[in-house]
């Protein structure tokens, strides 16, 4: 293996690598809708989960503070696309203007939920952030009376797809690209902050607020910035989401979801983008694979289907995240500090 | 008059099944320090279990009384089973390690159990059978009625024999021990982990009382009621200060109290009209109401984070230094 993959004193193969990973990345969905157009759409929302898991990361992982309401992001920006591009209130915002106003919101959000919940412990500011997720639900379930804003359980219908100009991203394969480009813009911005001063200070406040501290950190407001950033990359992939599917409502916002968003970052490893991105795509890939098959074998094997394939995959996150914490802490594929950390104070 | 006795009698009632419920997390915190996320869902599993039991005995005749002490009676131990199963498999490996670990545990196990619940129980809301007669007192223009002061006594019954457990017995003693110091509990001929093992059985009993008292109160059970239920539990409990027996009670039912005056009175506070805002709806003594009844859910997070940033140690808890 080595002497093919070794880039010592021959960095142009690194180069090779990038082309060769675009180019696979650029064909994939004309190969995939040779399996079926479906395809596409669950590699869009695979992305989606990438984008998702890596906002996740930055506050999990880098400043390693637990939080379950992570959802609650998504759909604010998500309601935000929706309220702004969308018959409910008559208004068709393009989209560049709205996905910035949607990133700023949910960034505002999460400083909201996080000024007055960091000085709290780390399991505490689990049980705050899942119940900040619950409130998010409740009140978009409820804004439909006595002013009709979110339109309550039933959800906005009609939610206009990106344009620009004159050119529509009406179909999944347009989306995937524009999906890519997003989630490869994010990757970089996360492998750029976890090596930057910002990226070293939540490193530290993780392993210790104290000595952080002690050491000149400036540790409220650094936390706070993870926040409103996991924040603000949640709201972006909640924008997306929206034009993409066309339709939102509450139901899609459960604390099932946050739930798998945290499964696909501790799964993959807290802390390693690569890792998180390999979580992503395991845990959005496997159910789809399931749902493919579960069925048939439940119906050849016992005539009739006896576990829904939902549910087979909800118990196999359950499991994962059971599993994982007992036998491979730091994930998948763990970060080295992660590691170390989570190991050492195992023994 | 008549709203604020009727929600105070419901308040009561409802904050009294949260205390017992509560009590289940707060042993576990004040012995090892873990918030146990799948409590909920061991409630949950209590009020299944019982809903099946009272339904497979309800057509042999038995007093509506027995068979709700047998659907009791089997989720009891259905529970314990489920309790220590968990703090066996799912805790115990991860004592030593860091606080996100067995956190993240217990989210898995609270997937699980609930999934476990939705393919034995169906994803439908259940009718909890009502079978036990029903009749209404009034006191001073508030209905109350016999389920309601069954559950108050029960709910009480269960606390106090919980206090005597703590506070006179030998196991109360070796409990109180290991929550102070493990180690040093240890060194003094206490068998921590059984001892541990004890607090989450006692628990999940509890748990499972509660889950069938919420049951037959509200009529109704769904494999998800743990997760609200748990999470407005947990509230109580950090409201009493969490690790706190006493606190624990007094959490319950303060936050069953705030929960149903809240919905009681949020659409009389939150109506724009009373404000003498200018509005069409207003005339002729129309209402304009912001936030109405359906806002009863946010009452507990919001008292959670309330206490939580204004006095973390809750109300009878001592103040613990900060381990971030």
């Amino acid at each position: 293996m080595r002497p093919y993959f070794d880039t010592r004193g021959r960095p142009w193969l690194i180069w090779v690598g990038f082309a060769l990973i675009g180019l696979a990345l650029a064909l994939l969905p004309f190969a995939l809708t040779q399996v079926g157009t479906t395809w596409v759409r669950i590699t869009n929302y695979a992305i989606l989960y990438i984008i998702l898991a890596l906002g996740l990361n930055i506050v999990v992982g880098f400043a390693g503070l637990l939080d379950l309401g992570y959802i609650a992001f998504y759909a604010v920006g998500a309601y935000v696309y929706a309220l702004l591009a969308s018959p409910q209130f008559g208004l068709h915002l393009p989209f560049w203007v709205i996905l910035p106003i949607g990133a700023a919101v949910a960034a505002l959000f999460g400083v909201m939920l996080g000024a007055p919940t960091l000085k709290l412990r780390g399991d505490y500011l689990a049980i705050v952030t899942l119940g900040f997720g619950e409130i998010i639900r409740i009140f978009l379930n409820n804004l439909s009376r006595p002013v009709n804003i979110t339109n309550g359980p039933q959800g906005i219908t009609g939610i206009d797809p990106f344009t620009f100009g004159a050119f529509r991203f009406d179909t999944p394969i347009k989306y995937y690209y524009l999906l890519l480009a997003v989630a490869l813009a994010i990757i970089v911005i996360n492998l750029r902050l976890q090596n930057s001063r910002i990226g070293r200070a939540w490193e530290a406040i993780r392993e210790d607020e104290t000595a952080a501290r002690a050491m000149g950190i400036d540790t409220r407001n650094l936390k706070l910035l993870a926040f409103a950033m996991g924040a603000s990359f949640g709201g972006i992939a909640g924008g997306m989401f929206s034009a993409i599917q066309a339709f939102i409502s509450p139901e899609s916002f459960v604390l099932v979801e946050s739930i798998m968003v945290i499964s696909m970052v501790v799964l993959g490893g807290m802390g390693n983008v690569w890792g998180v991105i390999l979580g992503a795509l395991l845990l959005s890939f496997v159910p789809e694979i399931l749902r493919w098959t579960v069925t048939p074998v439940q119906e050849a094997l016992f005539g009739r289907m006896i576990i829904e394939p939902e549910v087979i995959r909800m118990l196999l996150f359950g499991l994962a995240l059971v599993l994982v914490m007992l036998y491979r802490p730091a994930g998948l594929l763990p970060s080295a500090v992660r590691k170390r950390e989570l190991e050492e104070r195992a023994a | 008059m008549d709203t604020f006795l009727q929600q105070l009698v419901n308040g009561l009632t409802a904050g009294s099944v949260y205390a017992v419920v509560a009590l289940g997390y707060t042993m576990v915190y004040g012995i090892i320090q873990l918030i146990n996320f799948a409590h909920g869902e061991v409630v949950m599993i209590g009020a299944m279990v019982a809903f099946t039991m009272i339904n497979l005995l309800v057509p042999s005749g038995l007093p509506p009384v027995a068979i709700v002490l047998i659907g009791a009676g089997c989720a009891v131990p259905v529970c314990m089973l489920v309790g220590y199963g968990m703090e066996r498999l799912a805790y115990r490996p991860l004592r030593h390690a860091p606080r996100l670990a067995p956190l993240i545990t217990a989210i898995g196990v609270s997937i699980i159990l609930q999934h476990l619940a939705l393919m034995i129980w169906s994803r439908n809301i259940l009718a909890f059978p009502q079978i036990i007669p029903s009749r209404t007192y009034f006191i001073g223009g508030a209905a109350i009625t016999t389920v309601q002061i069954a559950i108050l006594a029960i709910c009480l019954t269960l606390m106090a024999s919980l206090a005597i457990l703590v506070y006179r017995t030998p196991l109360g003693t070796a409990m109180r021990a290991t929550a102070q110091n493990a180690h040093v509990a240890g060194l003094m001929g206490i068998d921590v982990n059984r001892v541990i093992a004890i607090t989450f059985v006692i628990g999940a009993g509890l748990g499972a009382v509660a889950g069938v008292l919420f049951g037959t109160y509200y009529g109704l059970a769904q494999y998800t009621m743990g997760s609200v239920l748990g999470l407005k539990a947990f509230s109580a409990a950090v409201l009493g200060g969490i690790g706190n027996i006493p606190g624990a009670m007094l959490g319950g039912v303060l936050l069953g109290l705030v929960e149903a005056l809240g919905a009681g009175y949020i659409g009389d506070f939150t109506d724009v009209c009373q404000w003498g805002v200018p509005l069409q709806a207003c005339e002729g003594g129309g209402h304009f109401i912001l936030f109405g009844s359906n806002y009863q859910d946010v009452f507990a997070f919001i008292v959670l984070i309330l206490v939580l940033v204004f006095r973390p140690q809750g109300l009878l808890g001592e103040r613990v230094g900060d381990r971030a």
